[in-house]
């Protein structure tokens, strides 16, 4: 499967992400420049983390206009999948893929951190690899994270379970200081109504291998490239 | 074409937590303003451009505001003023 990855000036975990599809799981994976239009056959795309265009207005507000995101969205709207990974997840809200906004940390302070997640959902093309309830723990360095949205938006996305991932605590229980952020409900990862975009705060491919702390986020690459292959 | 200069506040929307609005309520009240009640933080923006008129200046940037300036999910704004340089 080919994993197509888009660098914006300002991405930082692009490189992160190229070398999870590669090294962790042997798949293929190209660069895809912000100004191409050519997304390379590519099966997947990946939207990685960073500060792109320096977060200048909002995080994602200018990303959104670059030249390939007019192909991104085709390849959503073609059905096909999208993975939005923290800037990732800002640019895709920006863009219209996925509903609500991510806002300034509660705190106001930028948390890098491993935080627990919740698995709400394990029937997407993104979590079938997981059991619903299953507690990950998945690094998290973001300073504008809280996910916020209307209150039609969030019972749309409760009612059609489309919240993928939601910060707990260790114990897997909803505590507001087990949110890291302030999120609405809690909710780290939701994906698009037809299921195909995902976007979350937390980097699965930064939790790939348990010498460097976790492995969870393995589970998300197997699903997608069990689901999506089939 | 005339050059316009137009002025647009871009604020959190009303009801949404707003952190730094919070953080610097609460300087200001340990700086002795204790009867702040509530501040927000949001943006100032000035667009130089060219138009025909002032209708057509506040028009457009009407649209900037509803396509890029503003998050019109969280946030709105305000078209202060157009005025010709």
């Amino acid at each position: 499967m080919k994993f197509g990855i888009v660098t914006f000036p300002g991405s930082n975990c692009d490189y992160d992400a190229y070398r999870a599809v590669v090294d962790s799981f042997g798949e293929e994976a190209v660069y895809i420049w912000h100004k191409d239009h050519d997304l390379q056959d590519s099966d997947v795309i990946i939207l990685p983390g960073g500060f792109s265009y320096g977060d200048y207005l909002r995080p994602g507000a200018i990303a959104r206009f670059s030249p390939v995101m007019q192909e991104v969205i085709g390849h959503a709207r073609r059905g096909a999948p999208v993975l939005g990974i923290c800037n990732g997840f800002q640019i895709a809200c920006e863009a219209g893929l996925l509903p609500g906004a991510l806002l300034r940390n509660e705190s106001l302070q930028f948390v890098s951190a491993p935080v627990t997640l919740r698995v709400e959902n394990a029937d997407s093309i993104f979590t079938s690899a997981y059991e619903k309830g299953q507690l990950l723990t998945v690094p998290i360095a973001h300073g504008d994270g809280r996910y916020t949205a209307d209150a039609a938006t969030l019972e749309t996305l409760e009612s059609s379970d489309r919240i993928l991932f939601r910060y707990t605590d260790e114990a897997g229980k909803l505590s507001p200081s087990a949110n890291p952020n302030g999120s609405m409900n809690a909710i780290a990862g939701i994906v698009s109504a037809e299921g195909n975009v995902l976007g979350m705060m937390p980097h699965p491919e930064r939790a790939l291998d348990s010498k460097l702390g976790s492995a969870d986020g393995r589970a998300l690459f197997e699903s997608v490239l069990e689901r999506v292959a089939a | 074409m005339t050059q316009y200069s137009v002025s647009v506040h871009i604020t959190p929307r009303k009801g949404i937590l707003d952190p730094q609005g919070k953080a610097v309520e609460g300087a200001l009240h340990s700086l002795g303003f204790e009867k702040v009640r509530d501040v927000h933080v949001g943006r100032y923006i000035v667009v130089e451009t060219d138009a025909r008129n002032e209708q057509e200046a506040l028009a457009s940037v009407q649209t900037m505001c509803e396509r890029l300036l503003a998050n019109p999910v969280t946030e709105d704004f305000e078209i202060e003023s157009a005025a010709e340089r």
